[in-house]
């Protein structure tokens, strides 16, 4: 299949999905004003990937900002990651955050929380 | 110019410089103005030197604010020769931190229950907000515009203090909404 590309701009951010890699990234900042017509491709991207998964996908994110319109989905975007774990898949979510940035921090763990998936936090010192 | 008019653009002036306005804004809201508000924001506070958490956090909560402005707007309250519904926005700097405020028209019942929201988070321990914030996230129901209520819980998390707001009724069923939302340096 394909991989996804999309270029970052002041309000998206960059994504690369690779399905040879199993790796993929999502990085920048994602604050547009509608988050569903942006975050579409990527759901339906990870729908096709989901019928032909690696053994252990990695998907990086490392967001600077993100707004409320954008975190609902990222939520969509784990989900269809835990179904690819159910499927019997490895998969990590590799959370990056700047190291005084706590609230970001306190996002990726709010996402652990809620997704059945496995979350390493990575702190970095600057984006 | 007449006397007056200079008196009313100085007084107008004065009125901003007084209360350290930042920015202050009034018309419709757009996408184009969003994004140019945010880059003026962000530049001024690299200038004033703010620690990256400070910046970030005035950031999350423009966002939230201004995006909500541009979702939310109503306006039936409608003067002659305005056709776009207007807004405000403000920020603005004092000694103990920073300030972003909003004004907007709303029809009554939304203002109701967004003052119901408000009652509720200002209500609330700042861990209550967060739990909050994350069942709202977790229920996975969306909204058309894709927030599904986050906004204010995120503006409050965010801000840490209680959230300052009020209501003027007009007599034709709208209401005038303004929200006062402090950052602590």
């Amino acid at each position: 299949m394909e991989n996804l590309k999309i270029e970052g701009t002041t309000k998206t951010p960059t994504v690369s999905f690779d399905s040879e890699t199993a790796i993929m990234t999502i990085k920048g900042r994602s604050i547009p004003e509608n988050s569903i017509d942006f975050y579409k491709p990527i759901v339906d991207w990870l729908d096709a990937y989901a019928t032909i998964p690696g053994e252990k996908t990695v998907l990086n994110m490392q967001l600077e900002y993100f707004n409320t319109s954008s975190s609902k989905c990222i939520l969509d975007v784990f989900k269809k990651l835990e179904n690819i774990k159910k499927s019997g898949k490895d998969v990590q979510v590799h959370w990056h955050y700047e190291e005084d940035d706590e609230d970001m921090l306190e996002a990726g763990e709010d996402y652990d929380a809620i997704i059945d998936i496995d979350f390493e936090m990575v702190r970095v010192v600057e984006f | 110019m007449t006397l007056t008019k200079i008196q009313e653009i100085f007084d107008l002036y004065d009125s901003m410089e007084r209360k350290n306005i930042m920015l202050s804004f009034k018309g419709d809201m757009s996408t184009d103005l969003l994004t140019s508000i945010l880059q003026i924001i962000e530049n001024k506070l690299d200038r004033f030197g703010e620690s990256p958490k400070v910046k970030k956090r005035i950031f999350n909560i423009l966002v939230e604010c201004l995006q909500n402005l541009y979702h939310h707007i109503e306006q039936p309250y409608k003067k002659v020769g305005s056709d776009a519904p207007s807004v405000i926005v403000m920020v603005a700097k004092n000694m103990s931190g920073y300030a972003i405020i909003t004004g907007n028209f709303m029809l009554k019942n939304n203002a109701d229950v967004l003052k119901n929201r408000l009652e509720e988070i200002n209500g609330m321990t700042q861990d209550e907000v967060k739990d909050l914030y994350k069942s709202v996230l977790a229920d996975g129901k969306m909204s058309e515009k894709g927030g599904g209520g986050l906004g204010m819980i995120d503006i409050a998390r965010k801000s840490g203090e209680k959230l300052e707001y009020g209501f003027i009724p007009f007599g034709d069923g709208s209401s005038f909404f303004s929200l006062n939302v402090k950052v602590n340096q």
